[in-house]
């Protein structure tokens, strides 16, 4: 197996509050793998670590080990910058930058100094066409990008986060903003998305996490309860804990 | 089917191809053990035993990939009805290839003696039989319920055969009970036969069922 993130004996502590206990975890390349568990269970925490984004949060503490393509990243010297670039985070609402599409798509590319014009056009007719929105924007690229749907504005935080190619995607209900017909169209997205990259997604949808996702973690108060392969996870769990809350008898 | 949602259609089709697949395992496997019937051939009749198994493992693919359909994708409307009658034909198919088992073994009961009589209605009845599997199936794939219906016609057929073969063996045995070892074996595949008219009459009741969500089970049929 080729796994990308790694982590080990993970704990992670905001103030005296224990979020995350004793999480090991192996995710591999090129699936995409659903976090899904109640409201405070610790999924959103454990996403956010793999690109060390709680390190924004005043008061957190992080013990263990977590490698992305066998580099530890919980180590005090890594760039922060470097390993953001390669893990990339999607949210819940879109949030595109009040410039224009063109401006959001190579905003990355920019902050990494890339200047040539021919170069910056290239990257954004890719990444957009990666993301299925090239056709549709072309002609309108200097438009602001607020202006945009919903969907398209979800669509264009991917592009921007394709642009300077990740290798993994995290996604944080990347859906819930979204109308269902939307939600099924970033769906497929993420299943075509998934050949190149590897995705890790939260959600409170388990029917979401169900229809796209290859293996399946059921987190509950901290715990990372069972991790299998989707279809066992939805089928015949071997937790009676992740049987109860997939079945709706949880609490 | 629905549109978009285009991996959901993707797996839907490999179910599709899965099932075909398995129906044309069985189809081969009545021809072949009435093959080796009039042949008596054991050998033949031997592979047909055999290939069971791997029919067995398809089957639990159907059932699996159904399965996980149903777990994960939340199926609707006629995409759930058409999952449900995967899962309801892929058992019929393994069922229709155990019967052509059965005809494999009394094609090697029979093998090892000459044929009491040339066979005539047999393999009449299980050309019709092989037709009828392969019917249900064209309906299947086709989403036809007017094809799926012109098999009801067929089941009558079939049991018409049955009783004309019941009554000639009948007959040789009342004259000369010695015949019965060998008259016996031809009634039970007769019945045999029967039985596989009678599951491919069931996935085309499923496929009504599956294109026009009508329930037509157990209902008298014109």
């Amino acid at each position: 197996m080729d796994y990308i993130i790694e982590t080990e004996k993970l704990n992670l502590f905001y103030g005296n509050f224990q979020a995350l206990i004793n999480i090991g975890l192996k995710i591999e390349r090129n699936k995409i793998t659903a976090l899904i568990g109640p409201s405070g269970c610790g999924k959103s925490t454990l996403l956010r670590v793999f690109n060390r984004m709680n390190d924004l949060i005043e008061g957190v503490k992080t013990a263990g080990s977590v490698k992305i393509a066998g580099k530890e990243i919980l180590d005090s010297q890594i760039d922060l910058i470097s390993l953001r670039k390669k893990v990339g985070m999607v949210f819940q609402r879109p949030n595109p930058f009040p410039l224009s599409i063109f401006e959001n798509v190579i905003y990355g590319l920019r902050v990494h100094g890339e200047k040539n014009r021919n170069i910056l056009k290239e990257k954004v007719e890719q990444s957009l066409s990666a993301v299925l929105l090239f056709e549709e924007l072309k002609d309108k690229l200097s438009m602001n990008a607020l202006s945009l749907t919903l969907e398209q504005q979800q669509r264009l935080c991917i592009a921007r986060l394709l642009a300077v190619v990740p290798e993994v995607l995290l996604m944080d209900e990347p859906c819930s903003a979204l109308d269902p017909l939307a939600t099924m169209r970033i769906e497929e997205l993420m299943i075509e998305l998934k050949r190149q990259y590897t995705i890790v997604i939260v959600t409170h949808n388990m029917q979401q996490a169900a229809r796209i996702s290859d293996e399946c973690g059921f987190m509950l108060l901290g715990e990372l309860v069972e991790f299998d392969n989707t279809k066992k996870i939805f089928t015949a769990p071997s937790d009676k804990r992740t049987e109860d809350y997939i079945t709706g008898r949880f609490g | 089917m629905s549109d978009g949602r285009e991996h959901f259609q993707r797996e839907l089709l490999k179910l599709n191809d899965l099932i075909l697949k398995m129906g044309g395992m069985v189809e081969q496997s009545i021809f072949n053990s009435v093959e080796a019937l009039k042949r008596t051939d054991a050998k033949m009749a031997q592979d047909v035993i055999n290939m069971d198994d791997t029919i067995d493992v398809v089957e639990l693919e159907v059932d699996d990939l159904c399965l996980e359909l149903l777990a994960t994708q939340q199926p609707m409307a006629v995409d759930l009805r058409f999952i449900t009658t995967g899962m309801r034909i892929g058992s019929d198919l393994e069922r229709i290839g155990d019967l052509a088992v059965d005809i494999a073994q009394r094609a090697i009961e029979l093998s090892s003696q000459p044929l009491l009589k040339p066979l005539i209605d047999i393999p009449k009845m299980a050309e019709l039989a092989e037709k009828m599997v392969h019917r249900a199936l064209d309906s299947f794939v086709k989403r036809d319920a007017n094809l799926a219906r012109s098999l009801w016609q067929d089941e009558e057929k079939a049991d018409g055969y049955r009783d004309l073969i019941h009554e000639e063996l009948i007959e040789f045995m009342s004259k000369d009970p010695s015949t019965t070892s060998r008259a016996l074996p031809l009634i039970l595949i007769s019945r045999h036969l029967e039985r596989i008219a009678d599951h491919a009459t069931n996935i085309a009741e499923d496929v009504v069922y599956m294109v026009e969500g009508k329930v037509i089970k157990h209902a008298p049929k014109k």
